[in-house]
């Protein structure tokens, strides 16, 4: 089951915009209903630690994703039921589109792009292997929710990787594989 | 792209593939070599016959979006132009060339084409010579103009799962074509008779003498040679594949499971600002009356916010930019607009029900003699409401137009669509317009349209920066292209024997739509009759994977089991019954083919995917088989499931088997099983939870808290997919594998607790059985 090592990508220009709101100075109308000020905020993201500017509110999907570049985190439905935008925080999968930066202050977030330093995580091989993806837009969310499984559970049953991966959508219906995938990942577990 | 093309010498003539292409070889800066492919429509007919005119055509026709590279690494990069939306074609394509090439996987790598300004010339048109549409290229909008990279076998779009049988056959001969130029130019290397070559693993092998040479050592030599005449290349016998047919992963996995940025919505550049466009959740509706821009503009994070008029096919609507998505999300929450709402607030559901119900009551009424004097008549109405594609990447665009030029970045299933879009958004020129074409989260037919991509690049004009466009998920669901819904109105004779003799299938569209591909019973034996209805609305409606078969099999193929158990018959000997009845000089089940070919596909499938199941195995009461068989895109496929219902009415799918018979290649076994999996979960989702009401002429439902998708849990137990080879050229999978599970399953249901199911979703009905 080989293929290409090196899989061709859509040039992507990487540099970043400028991050900063525009300084909070502007008189604004009464009528609309403000949040508190962008504020300074000091993250640590796979191992990292940044400081990003945001308004409070703001969700750390968009803040991963728009202001530090993580677009590994993807955006499904913004409302805590896709699991699209599933990351790990202090070691637990959450929703990254439910938690608000002001809350990510001392707290330890790892997303895909940072669950092995080689892409080589079993489960990211056993992804590779059984060929599990289709668009592939779900997995990166998939792979967090069964890493924090088997994080708990090394050794799953069926019914256990049914509980876990129950609130992780995949449109294009690659369940069957994401099963074998992960029974996969845990014998290689298993076996080191 | 052309930098990549990079030639040093100016092309040779081109040789005409099949009288409407041209290949053409060209040496490469570094020493490799490009061999490309450009469709020249009807002009390449008169071309062909004229080699010195071809010879005389401008450069540009010649800057493929299709073709190889080969480099003095060896390592052979293969340009593809169809788009990557799930269904694998990333992969699948590529392998052909590989195959005929004799090229080692490991050593390919493939780069998704863009739309390039330089390929967008138009094919000159010989004189006298009528410029024709390519053969499954939309050509819309570009004035006419046929383009050589959107128009022939390689449009750069991918739907109807038309992308296997359009192009196996020119990958083929490309492939085959780099095969007897390389075993040429080691032919001449080593002084022997090109006759005495032969290829393997990346390399050109002289037997006799127990000489090699890899590919890498033979570009040099290759550049300088004339392409073969089309004539002088024969692809390989199908028997003789080494590489189609095995399980090959996913040339972008590694990227995926990494998190790169593939996708439309990970696009960035420089400058780039978020974009949101509010427009009015009524159909059909007119312009806006009044917006708080100017107050928006001053919230935090706001770059720009302003009204947009309709132009250029992009609707009405306010658009506000900000330096984030969420900047962008959040300030769109302040925003107070009121639009002309149009003539139709009044459209609901529950009147276009009504409607359809009242046409339904007549349907008897076109019935004729037809089931006069039949033994046992049965009716029965069935119903399907709208639902949405709901890929899981919400429609998104980065366009960056500027006054004379514009570059796009959009995950679409047609790039051809996006460059007509956006030529009549801007009033640019195909010369000035790039389209980069990314992969995307899921398409399922709904990024056919582009609208997304025109509704950036104007609010890029109209900003003057770079824009990408960001729908929320509200805004994908409310704005889609809808699976149209429908009803039947079916009614069944069967005679005293327990045979089918009449067969009526009245459909009543909502928004348009028809039966679906496959009309059996016809040609069966069977006074059949199909009237249709519609009743209008204003929801957009479009393809949705398998249109319209995609709920036309579960209507006919439901009623068919109905009328078996009427019959107290088995519903399997019951279907091969009709199948085995095939009438000629009549209409068969589907366009273009007779019922005797039907027959005799479809009758080895049914009776296979039944065996698999293990069909007639004694069950308790709260278990149950079924079956269903379609055709559709040229794909005959049966699928045969077991269920159990539990006494509370939970369904539990535990084992789908699917046969399919999509000709004699299979071209990449994982990818054509996942799509087999994936289509029995989608059609199943489909059938199980998912509904769209309209309401005042706008949609109710608008996430995934109300428009609900199946996920794990529900997912069938075990699911088989099996390929029973014909010797029919290959078709493609992602659209024919759907449509027969619904029915399969709402069959099994009714085996194991006498309950039928006959509105989608099933959520409607209950299960519930004592
Ligand atoms: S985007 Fe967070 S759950 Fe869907
Ligand atoms: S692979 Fe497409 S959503 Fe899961």
């Amino acid at each position: 089951m080989n293929g290409p090592a090196a899989c061709a990508a859509v040039p992507v220009a990487g540099a970043e915009i400028a991050l900063t709101a525009p300084a909070g100075t502007n008189t604004l109308p009464a009528s609309l209903n403000l949040f508190p000020p962008a504020m300074n905020y000091t993250l640590n993201v796979n191992g990292r630690t940044q400081t990003v500017e945001a308004e409070p509110d703001t969700p750390m999907l968009w803040v991963l994703r728009d202001h530090l570049n993580y677009t590994g985190v993807k955006y499904g439905c913004g409302v805590d039921v896709c699991g699209a935008c599933t990351v790990h925080v202090d070691g637990e999968s959450m929703r990254s589109c439910q938690i608000p930066i002001s809350e990510a202050a001392g707290k330890k977030f790892v997303t895909i792009e940072g669950l092995s330093a080689n892409g080589d995580h079993p489960l990211q091989k056993a992804w590779c292997d059984h060929d599990v993806a289709q668009c592939g837009y779900c997995q990166a969310g998939q792979i967090m929710t069964a890493a924090a499984l088997l994080r708990r559970t090394p050794k799953p049953t069926d019914a256990d990787i049914d509980k876990s991966m129950s609130d992780n959508l995949c449109r294009c219906g690659t369940y069957t594989r994401i099963r074998a995938a992960i029974h996969t990942a845990a014998a290689e577990m298993a076996a080191k | 792209m052309q930098t990549e093309f990079s030639p040093v010498s100016a092309p040779a003539a081109g040789q005409s593939l099949d009288r409407r292409s041209f290949f053409r070889l060209t040496a490469l800066a570094g020493g490799g070599f490009a061999l490309g492919y450009s469709y020249l429509g009807s002009a390449g007919t008169a071309l062909a016959a004229d080699a010195s005119a071809a010879a005389g055509l401008p450069a540009s026709v010649f800057s493929p979006s299709n073709y190889i590279r080969v480099g003095t690494d060896g390592v052979v990069t293969i340009y593809t132009t169809r788009p990557e939306v799930g269904q694998g074609i990333k992969t699948a394509m590529p392998m052909i060339i590989a195959e005929e090439m004799d090229v080692n996987w490991k050593d390919v790598k493939v780069v998704s084409s863009s739309i390039d300004p330089d390929s967008n010339a138009p094919v000159p048109q010989a004189a006298g010579t009528p410029g024709g549409p390519g053969g499954g290229g939309r050509g819309g909008g570009r004035g006419g103009a046929q383009l050589p990279n959107l128009d022939g076998p390689f449009p750069q779009s991918a739907g109807g799962s038309t992308s296997t049988p359009q192009s196996y056959q020119p990958l083929r001969m490309i492939g085959a074509t780099a095969r007897v130029i390389l075993i040429e130019a080691a032919a001449q290397t080593w002084g022997v008779p090109a006759a005495e070559c032969s290829t393997e693993n990346s390399s050109v092998w002289h037997k006799a003498s127990g000489r090699k040479l890899p590919y890498s050592q033979l570009v040099a030599t290759a550049a300088t040679l004339p392409v073969p005449a089309a004539n002088a290349v024969t692809p390989k016998d199908p028997k003789d594949y080494k590489l189609l047919g095995t399980r090959v992963s996913g040339v972008e996995n590694q990227a995926l499971v990494t998190g790169k940025p593939l996708f439309g919505i990970d696009q960035k550049i420089p400058g780039m600002v978020y974009a949101i466009f509010e427009k009015c959740p009524v159909y059909g509706s007119g312009a806006v009356l009044s917006a708080n821009v100017d107050e928006v503009k001053k919230l935090p994070g706001v770059k720009d916010a302003f009204v947009v008029t309709a132009a250029g096919g992009v609707p009405h609507g306010v658009a506000i930019l900000g330096t984030s998505t969420w900047a962008a999300f959040s300030a769109r929450k302040q925003l107070k607009v009121t639009f002309d709402e149009g003539p139709n607030t009044g459209q609901s559901w529950a009147a276009m029900t009504q409607q359809a119900q009242a046409l339904g009551a007549n349907a008897a009424a076109g019935d004729g003699a037809a089931f006069d004097g039949v033994a046992k008549v049965i009716d029965a109405s069935y119903s399907f409401p709208y639902i949405s594609h709901a890929p899981l990447e919400p429609q998104n665009c980065l366009a960056d137009v500027k006054a004379d030029r514009a570059e796009i970045w959009a995950p679409t299933q047609n790039a051809g669509d996006v460059l007509s879009r956006v030529l009549a958004a801007t009033g640019l020129t195909a010369r000035a317009v790039k389209v980069h074409v990314t992969r995307s989260g899921g398409g399922f037919g709904r990024r056919l349209n582009n609208d997304y991509a025109a509704q950036a690049a104007l609010i890029s004009k109209l900003a003057g920066v770079p824009v990408k466009l960001q729908w929320s998920r509200e805004d994908d669901m409310r704005f889609d292209v809808f699976r149209p819904a429908g009803f039947g109105f079916l009614k069944g004779g069967i005679d005293a024997a327990g045979k089918l003799v009449a067969w009526r299938h009245h459909r009543v569209s909502v928004s348009g739509g028809g039966a679906g591909q496959d009309s059996f019973p016809r040609g069966f034996g069977v006074t059949e009759l199909s009237p249709a209805g519609m009743v209008p609305s204003a929801v957009p409606t479009f393809a949705w994977r398998a249109p319209n078969s995609c709920t036309g099999a579960w209507v006919t193929q439901s009623f068919l089991d109905e009328l078996a158990h009427a019959a107290g018959r088995d519903p399997l000997e019951f279907k091969l019954e009709i199948l085995a009845n095939p009438q000629s000089g009549v209409p068969g089940p589907v366009n273009g083919v007779t019922a005797q070919v039907y027959s005799e596909r479809m009758t080895a499938i049914v009776k296979l995917a039944a065996e698999k199941l293990g069909w007639g195995k004694k069950l308790p009461r709260g278990q149950g088989q079924g079956i269903a068989f379609y055709c559709c895109h040229g794909g005959y496929v049966a699928e045969a499931a077991q269920v159990t219902v539990s006494k509370d009415g939970k369904l539990t799918v535990d084992h789908v088997v699917a046969v399919a018979d999509v000709g004699h290649t299979i071209v990449n076994l994982s990818g054509a099983e996942n799509q087999g999996q994936g289509a029995i979960v989608d059609g199943l989702s489909t059938m199980m939870f998912p509904e769209l009401n309209i309401e005042k002429g706008r949609l109710v439902e608008e996430n995934f808290t109300q428009y609900q998708l199946l996920f794990m849990p529900d997912a069938p137990k075990k699911i088989e997919v099996h390929f029973v080879k014909s010797a029919n050229n290959p078709t493609g999978l992602g659209e024919p594998t759907l449509p027969p599970v619904a029915p399969a399953v709402c069959n099994a249901i009714f085996a194991a607790t006498g309950i039928r199911v006959r509105q989608f979703p099933l959520t409607r009905t209950s299960l519930k059985w004592s």
